[in-house]
Parts: C-alpha cells; sequence; structure tokens
C-alpha cells in the first residue's frame, strides 16, 4: 500500500444533492396477505441521525430493508435522493450503490479475506482500480481499528470485529447514506461497545444514518429523531430527551417501560 | 498471599493457575489395538473376520497377479498351463499384445502420434488448472478450456490444409474415446450444469420452467435412452447429409445427461447458502451475474465438491455405456480383443478384466483423492 493516499484524497465527498435524503410516503407492505407496513410517512433530511425501535415483528427491519430495495413495496413511494424505488433494476442498483448497509449477523463473505470483502463492490461496481480500492480499504480498516485483521478470514475474527469489517466494508463505497439493521444484536455484551463507538464516529463525521437498534444510550447520544414502531405502523415521533423523558403514546410508555429497567 | 474465601462467601482470586500438561496417559500399539480393534465384542468379531477374508483372498490374487503370470507372450498358446506343464497367472501378455488397440483403437498406426500428442495436451492441461501452486492460472483456464479442444480436435480428426490426414471418428476407439467423452462431458457438464441450477432458481418464470423440464426430462430416462434417441432415432428425423457424426451426437447426449445431474448438484449447494449473503452482496450494489461469480458460486461449489466429483466418477464409468450404440470405448476394445482368434482361451477374459478395473480405478481413485484433497485446501472456516 503506497502511503501517498492519493486514492483517499481523489475521492469523491459523497454528499447528498438534496435536502431530503428519504422520502417515504403513503407506504404499504404485504407479506402475503399479512399487512406488515402500513401507511408509512417519514422524511429523512440530510445528516439526519434516525433511530427506529420497537418490539419485534413491529416492522422495523422491514422498513429499512425497503429503502434500498431488499424488500419490494407496494403501495406508496420511497425517494431516496431524489430517484424514486421502482421496478427499474438500474435505479435500484443506483441508490444501492449509494446507500450502505450493515446487518444484525454481519453477513461478511466467508470466502474473502477482510480486504477482498472490502474491496469486492469497489472494484466490481465502481470498477476502481485493486491499488486504489485496496488504499481506501485500508483506510477504513484502520478507522475501524483493525488494520492487522486484513488478511485474515472473517470466520477468524470475533463478533465484533466481523462488525466493524462490515461497516468498513459499506463505507468503501463511499454510501451517502448508512443504514443498520440491529448491528449489535447478535454480539456478545463485552463486543458492543467497540460497534456503537465506530458508529458514534461517524454519526458525529454528518453521515445521514437510520439505525434499527434497541441501544437507548446509543440512541441519547447521537440521535435527531427516534422514532417508535409497533404493528407496522409508525406510533411516535420525537427528539431523544422528550422521547426518553417524556413518552406520548401508552405503547411507547409500556415498550420502554420494559427495556429500560 | 494465597486465594481464600471470607466468611462471607467472598472470593477474589489473587493468583493465576498457569497452564498446565494434560495428565500422562498409557499409549503405543498395544494401546491403539485394543482402543480401535478389539474395543467390543462386536468390533473383534469384525476384526478377525476381515481380516480373515484379507488372507483368504490377497495371497492368492498377488500370486495370480504378479507371481506366476505370463508377461509376454505371442498368442494364448504362451498362457497355457497345460502346453507349460505349470500352473500361471494371469496372462498380461495379452494385454501387451492389444495395448495398442486398448488405447488407439483403429487410430491408424502411422498417424497415433498424434493421438499421444493429444493425451500429453490433455495431461498438460489438467495439471495446469489442478495443481495448486501451477503459475499463470488464468492462462491455464483459457488453455484447458480453449486451446486445448481446438487443438485437440484438429489433431484429432485432421485438418488436410495443414498436412494432418483425415481420421474420421469410427476409427476412434479405446481409451481414446473414453477420454474425449468423458473430458467434453466434465468440461461441458458443470457450466451447463450451473446455469441449469440457476435457471432453476431464478424468479423468471419462463426460463424456470425451461430449466425444471431439461432437468426433469432428463433425469426421468436412463443414459442409455438418451444414447439410443441420439444415435439411432435422432438420424430418422433429419434428412441424410445433415446427420452430424455419431461420436458428436453422443458426445451431445451425454453432456446434458450429465449437466441435469450435475444442476441438481449444484442446486443442493445453492440452497445452503444463507440469504444474507445474497443480501450484503445486493445491498453493495453489485448485479446478478457479478454476486453470483464472485459470492454465491465460490461458496456454493465448494459445498458440493464431494457431489461434483462423484458425479464425474459416475460418468467416466457411464462412458462404458456408448458401446451400446456401436461406439468402441475403453471397456468395448478389450471385450474386442478378446474375440482374437489367436488369444480364445477361457482364463484371458480374467486379465483383461482386471487390467480393465485397474485403469478405471486409477482414474476414478485419482478424482477422489483430488477432491479430498482440494476440500482440505479450501477450508477457510464457514462461519457466515
Amino acid at each position: 500500500m503506497s502511503s501517498t493516499g492519493s486514492a483517499i484524497k481523489a475521492m469523491k465527498p459523497a454528499t447528498l444533492t438534496h435536502e431530503n435524503a428519504i422520502e417515504i410516503t403513503g407506504m404499504n407492505k404485504w407479506f402475503g396477505s399479512f399487512h406488515v407496513l402500513r401507511d408509512i410517512d417519514l422524511t429523512v433530511k440530510r445528516g439526519e441521525r434516525v433511530v427506529i425501535c420497537g418490539p419485534s415483528g413491529s416492522g422495523k427491519s422491514t422498513l429499512i430493508r425497503c429503502i434500498n430495495r431488499l424488500e419490494e413495496h407496494q403501495k406508496g413511494s420511497i425517494i431516496v435522493d431524489g430517484t424514486e424505488l421502482t421496478a427499474d433494476v438500474k435505479k435500484i442498483d443506483e441508490i444501492r450503490r449509494d446507500v450502505g448497509m450493515v446487518f444484525q449477523h454481519f453477513n461478511l463473505f466467508p470466502h474473502l479475506t477482510i480486504l477482498e470483502n472490502l474491496t469486492l463492490a469497489p472494484i466490481w461496481v465502481k470498477k476502481m482500480p485493486k491499488k486504489d480500492a485496496e488504499e481506501i480499504a485500508m483506510h477504513y480498516l484502520t478507522r475501524v481499528k483493525i488494520p492487522e485483521q486484513a488478511n485474515k478470514f472473517p470466520g477468524q475474527l470475533s463478533g465484533g470485529q466481523q462488525q466493524r469489517v462490515a461497516i468498513a466494508r459499506s463505507l468503501c463505497m463511499s454510501p451517502k447514506i448508512m443504514l443498520f439493521d440491529e448491528p449489535t444484536s447478535a454480539l456478545d455484551p463485552e463486543m458492543v461497545k467497540e460497534v456503537l463507538d465506530t458508529m458514534v464516529t461517524l454519526a458525529h463525521e454528518g453521515m445521514t444514518m437510520i439505525c434499527v437498534t434497541h441501544e437507548m444510550g446509543f440512541a441519547r447520544q447521537v440521535a435527531s429523531r427516534v422514532i417508535f414502531m409497533d404493528q407496522g405502523q409508525i406510533v411516535e415521533v420525537n427528539t431523544p430527551d422528550e422521547f426518553f423523558k417524556n413518552p406520548q403514546h401508552d405503547r411507547t410508555k409500556l415498550f420502554l417501560s420494559q427495556i429500560l429497567h | 498471599m494465597t486465594d481464600a474465601i471470607s466468611p462471607s462467601g467472598a472470593f477474589v482470586r489473587s493468583t493465576v493457575i498457569g497452564e498446565q500438561r494434560p495428565p500422562h496417559r498409557v499409549s503405543g500399539p498395544v494401546l491403539w489395538i485394543r482402543e480401535n480393534l478389539f474395543s467390543s465384542l462386536l468390533n473383534s468379531v469384525l476384526t478377525l473376520v476381515f481380516v480373515a477374508s484379507v488372507l483368504w483372498v490377497l495371497p492368492g490374487l498377488i500370486r495370480f497377479m504378479f507371481i506366476t503370470p505370463v508377461w509376454v507372450a505371442e498368442s494364448s498358446k504362451d498362457c497355457s498351463a497345460d502346453l507349460l506343464k505349470h500352473p500361471v497367472g494371469a496372462c498380461w501378455g495379452f494385454v501387451n499384445a492389444h495395448l495398442g488397440y486398448l488405447f488407439y483403437g483403429q487410430y491408424p498406426a502411422v498417424e497415433r502420434w498424434r493421438v499421444d500428442i493429444f493425451y500429453a495436451l490433455e495431461a498438460l492441461g489438467l495439471i495446469w488448472i489442478l495443481a495448486p501452486k501451477a503459475p499463470f492460472k488464468p492462462a491455464g483456464l483459457v488453455f484447458f478450456f480453449l486451446i486445448f479442444p481446438i487443438a485437440g480436435f484438429i489433431l484429432l480428426s485432421g485438418m488436410t490444409s495443414i498436412g494432418l490426414a483425415t481420421v474420421q471418428t469410427h476409427y476412434w476407439g479405446g481409451f481414446l474415446v473414453t477420454i474425449v467423452i468423458s473430458t467434453v462431458g466434465i468440461v461441458a457438464s458443470l457450466p451447463i450444469g450451473v446455469l441449469l441450477a440457476l435457471g432453476r432458481r431464478s424468479k423468471m418464470p419462463i426460463s424456470r420452467l425451461v430449466c425444471v423440464i431439461m432437468i426433469e426430462f432428463v433425469r426421468g430416462v436412463p443414459l442409455i435412452t438418451v444414447l439410443f434417441m441420439a444415435n439411432v432415432m435422432f438420424p430418422l428425423f433429419v434428412p441424410e447429409g445433415w446427420r452430424p457424426d455419431s461420436l458428436l451426437r453422443v458426445l451431445v447426449g451425454v453432456g446434458f445427461f450429465s449437466a441435469a445431474y450435475m444442476a441438481e448438484a449444484v442446486r443442493g449447494g445453492l440452497q445452503a447458502i444463507p440469504r444474507g449473503q445474497y443480501e450484503a452482496a445486493q445491498a453493495l450494489g453489485l448485479g446478478y451475474w457479478q454476486m453470483m461469480i464472485k459470492i454465491i458460486l465460490p461458496q456454493a461449489l465448494k459445498i458440493v465438491i464431494p457431489n461434483i466429483v462423484n458425479n464425474f466418477i459416475g460418468l467416466f464409468k457411464d462412458t462404458t455405456l456408448v458401446a451400446i450404440v456401436g461406439i468402441f470405448d475403453f471397456l468395448r476394445t478389450i471385450q474386442a480383443s478378446l474375440s482374437d482368434p489367436n488369444w480364445r482361451s477361457a482364463e484371458m477374459p480374467l486379465a483383461a478384466y482386471l487390467f480393465a478395473a485397474f485403469i478405471y480405478f486409477i482414474f476414478c481413485y485419482g478424482m477422489a483423492r483430488y477432491s479430498l484433497s482440494m476440500e482440505r485446501r479450501l477450508q477457510t472456516g464457514n462461519r457466515h
């Protein structure tokens, strides 16, 4: 790896061209006849950090998976940075290039080394020269504090390390928006903090983020807004301070009393 | 200071327990034999039965094959116990005398160097792509999948413009035909099988339907039927002069037949890949083919290496069925040699078929061993 960092300097800062990063209006989704998402209206502004919480089965994961079309919505519209999600595969790919996603179970590619995991999409999707892709990969691996693991395989890393690799893998595509789907739920308790720290740093740098998480400390620290979902609907939206201090809806109160012992 | 439990039951460790060696156990060959061969009554009985049967069969077989055989012979007379007045083993002289026929069929003797070059090219290609440490792997792949087939075809069937006399395929025979059919079958079945498997799992109904019909139809009929269709039925529907070469028809039949089985093996691997792998690839913006080629297939194929190699081995042995439609494969040339009037004798088939078994075994066992070593080499941890 050259130390000039030319590839990093050449990276275009990923900025959203529209004031509204994500605009969801009247969105509905069904799994078969089961109505998972009901009349979702949600606008996320550029640079906003939104935390979504709610009981399991409330549709929060499905909601963020609709944003990069891992799930297809059947009614309403989703506009990501000015581009509406339709069946148009080209537009879907375009949006996926700009929207990074971190999964509960990391979903690293087990047959590739850490470095290959990070460089794969830049090389094949962005057609970046291998050398530049590796330089950028090492840059992000250093940022998530595990550059020394570059040549190992995912199976040789701890859960927390794997999740940090997954975050770095997304960042290598210089996404404009990051989606986190319960990124700490599958981790051992001792490893939660290292992943949250990485996410906090990202938030402080102004990344537009939507996080499905039950880490209320994280929500307090970085969220611009907290969204509470139940039975496929958005039940309450508020600033973290108000949300935790002064929940309005009965369902929110019950939920908070259950998780904040 | 020592660790002590206070009267209240609280405990704080102040010493570190160092790493210790495990306690010694009795070891040695006697223990190994007792633990592995005579650990229970059933195990002891099995051991004794096995040893007894080996002692019963092996000495005779070794004597027959290696101690008393006739290595060089002019005709069956040289192998006859009655004429030699002493017991004789395998008549390897028979195999020796027919070696040319067994490996080249009726390929004209003066042109057999072309077959030798073909064998050499194939061996080179196989070593190039299969040896883990061979250099220039991409070039090796181009060589084996592109240059070798074309060069091999020109070499074997001839090209008058460059001075290679045409040799029609009905002169090909013996091991040459076995190798040609199994190589074409193996090389064609993997890509076609992968495409069929992907098609079967595709969301597009038409391509799914076509693949399902193709796979289920082929799996529903015996290979012999496919061969008959290719060689007997097909020409009836096609005008004279449009009929492709009989060996070519068989090659196409065998290719599709093994592809259908390959498709099912690959599909098993595809099903074992967690959905998260697809989603991660999609979320990164990879297209369908990028996702399949870079993420899904390498993992899926790795899982089903044993099944794939099992199919290859099956295919290699199934090539013997082409004899039914009049193509002289290795086994058929052995049978044909046995009807040579100079070599008629009751014991001759024993040596001949032992030799056939030996050749088939070397190749099949070789494939099995290679697949095992490849599985071990690709073991990078399967955690997702």
